[in-house]
């Protein structure tokens, strides 16, 4: 037999056998093709059908696409909730982590569970129960409230679906915490909040920066709670692409989708980055 | 760790901010939804609370019934698919050298990065009857038919006189595609977990007892991965339950899931009572399953722990 022949055919080495291989490599193809594919007929020149026949190479929808106000409009809100929603849900994220990690109360696995809720229950749920929530506490904002005040109601949920994520992240870090150093800073004279400034905070920078980067493109990528929260002038760039889809299928969609592709790109490359070059010198 | 009394005004300063977002913006509005679904719509927007259960008997009529089977087939199936895909994968990834690791996770990690509205348009135009993959099944067929006639049976047109397209969009096979195209790597990830930090030994004694490669796989890695399965089976199943974008652009209102009526209710059909029924009928699903997940997981810890 073929196994035999190659000798130390171990117990555990699934992985050079080539059917696996071949799943694993058919599962990536699945994975990425239908991606390659909308990157490719972005530079599609065809009006109608974009996504069908190709029909040579063009960079024209990209201009099309920064030439969108509307399209424009809806990356710069989305960028600001992302920007705004990531700040605040960092901070929430961070008091969560450290009280979970710090302190014994009463009902803890409550609050615990309390907190991963939102991690797990049904996006459509919470989009509606938001939705149903701003409409019928008069927590209207005001139509006409200057740039990033109008967009609150979806900053407001934005913050309630990703610091839990943020939480999660930023109390993985501190488990690797070493308590003697909290003690040593008191027993030289430090009071509580130099303790936390200046030991644990230092501490947890590499999973402050980890959360908010999961926080950010959680925000960017969110559609459906996104859906249920914003009006119509406060238009997200998912909301938009969407209303753009379901209009008619363009390679302008293509392009835009392109550019945020490479953007989400960008910020999980840094993410790595970041927690590579920390790690090792801890 | 030490206790909240100890230092009372530092845990309240670290407690209350979120504790009190929590307890606004997504406890109340929970609440909400909860009392609206014992309500009755007055006029546009206006819902008085009457404490009906009306809302709820509607749950139970014919069309809301084949709707929850509809969805609950489609995500299972789905899921079962994601698994199986899942598993070689994550077998692949678990036995890779150590420098390969990192690489091999990231290549099915990354597509999870993406926006799911986009992953969901790439497959809309990949699905369509003039699509790539109606294509590939094209170029697929062309070599069947053209190696069958080779044989010298190529009269009888085993593969059809002509290729086919097969419709994708609006049928339940596009939306199971398209779940199982985004969920996937939810699945690899806790498999790959519980296969990363299985004890080899018992599957080196299996062999070395004289099992097959098959028996050790059916009989000892496969039970001993379980927890890493079930894990994956309930966080892929309980998003594909609940979703909505996959089967409003795949299923082209002709497919529709629970998330798909929950939206009407609020968008068109403004119905809020009876959408917040649903919804809170969604929640309770997801509620008992991640209760009987866990409940198992506590199980299986004691079951290891009895072992030693």
């Amino acid at each position: 037999m073929a196994r035999e022949r190659r000798a130390p055919a171990g117990p555990f080495d699934y992985s050079r056998k080539l059917s696996l291989r071949l799943v694993f490599i058919i599962g990536a193809i699945f994975l990425y093709a239908p991606i390659v594919v909308l990157v490719i007929f972005s530079f599609n020149d065809s009006r109608r059908g974009g996504n069908v026949i190709w029909k040579g190479f063009t960079t024209k929808y990209y201009e099309k696409a920064f030439n969108n106000d509307a399209l424009v409009e809806a990356f710069i809100n989305s960028l600001a909730i992302a920007f705004i929603s990531t700040l605040i849900a960092v901070i929430l994220g961070a008091l969560t982590a450290v009280v979970l990690w710090r302190f014994r109360f009463p009902l803890k696995p409550v609050f615990e569970g309390m907190v991963s809720l939102p991690i797990v229950i049904p996006e459509i749920c919470m989009g509606v129960s938001l939705a149903v929530f701003f409409s019928s506490f008069g927590l209207y904002v005001p139509r006409d409230m200057p740039f990033p005040l109008n967009l609150t109601n979806i900053i407001i949920a934005h913050i309630t679906f990703s610091f839990p994520f943020a939480a999660m992240v930023i109390r993985t870090r501190l488990n690797s915490f070493n308590r003697e150093m909290e003690e040593a800073a008191k027993d030289l004279g430090a009071t509580e909040f130099q303790v936390f400034r200046d030991i644990l905070l230092p501490h947890m920078k590499p999973g402050l920066v980890a959360g908010a980067l999961l926080a950010f493109t959680l925000s960017l990528d969110d559609f459906v709670i996104t859906f249920f929260t914003s009006g119509p002038n406060t238009v997200t760039f998912p909301i938009k692409v969407y209303s753009m889809v379901r209009f008619s299928v363009t390679p302008e969609i293509n392009a835009a989708s392109t550019i945020l592709i490479l953007i989400t790109l960008l910020v999980t490359f840094l993410a790595m980055r970041f927690q590579s070059f920390e790690e090792p010198r801890q | 760790m030490e206790s909240y009394r100890r230092n009372f005004r530092a845990f309240l300063a670290f407690f209350t901010p979120s504790f009190a977002w929590l307890g606004l913006f997504f406890f109340v509005p929970l609440g909400i939804i909860w009392l609206y679904s014992f309500g009755e719509t007055e006029g546009l927007t206006k819902i008085r609370l009457t404490w009906t259960l009306e809302n709820y008997k509607r749950l139970l009529e014919p069309e809301i019934i084949s709707l929850f089977w509809r969805s609950v087939w489609l995500s299972v199936i789905s899921t079962a698919i994601c698994i199986v895909i899942s598993y070689p994968i994550a077998m692949v990834i678990a036995t890779a050298k150590a420098k390969w690791k990192p690489w091999l996770l990231l290549v099915i990690i990354l597509p999870f990065w993406t926006n799911l509205l986009i992953r969901t348009y790439a497959l809309l135009n990949i699905l369509g009857t003039r699509g790539r993959l109606n294509d590939l099944l094209h170029w697929l067929w062309s070599a069947g038919d053209r190696a069958l006639s080779m044989i010298g049976l190529g009269d009888y047109h085993l593969l059809g006189e002509r290729f086919v397209p097969v419709k994708f969009l609006g049928e339940p096979a596009g939306v199971m595609i398209g779940l199982v195209y985004v969920y996937l790597p939810f699945a690899v990830l806790p498999i790959y977990a519980s296969l990363e930090r299985l004890d080899r030994s018992y599957l080196e004694a299996s062999l070395d007892l004289g099992a097959s490669q098959w028996r050790t796989f059916r009989q000892i890695l496969l039970p001993l991965s379980s927890g890493g399965i079930n894990t994956a089976m309930v966080i892929t199943f309980i998003p594909m339950l609940g979703s909505f974008l996959i089967p409003d652009l795949l299923g082209r209102g002709q497919v529709d899931m629970i998330a798909n009526v929950i939206e009407r209710q609020f968008k068109s059909g403004n119905d809020w009572p009876f959408g917040s029924a649903l919804s809170l009928f969604l929640l309770y699903i997801t509620f008992i399953l991640l209760a009987l997940q866990s409940f198992h997981a506590m199980r299986q810890r004691k079951r290891e722990e009895a072992r030693g």
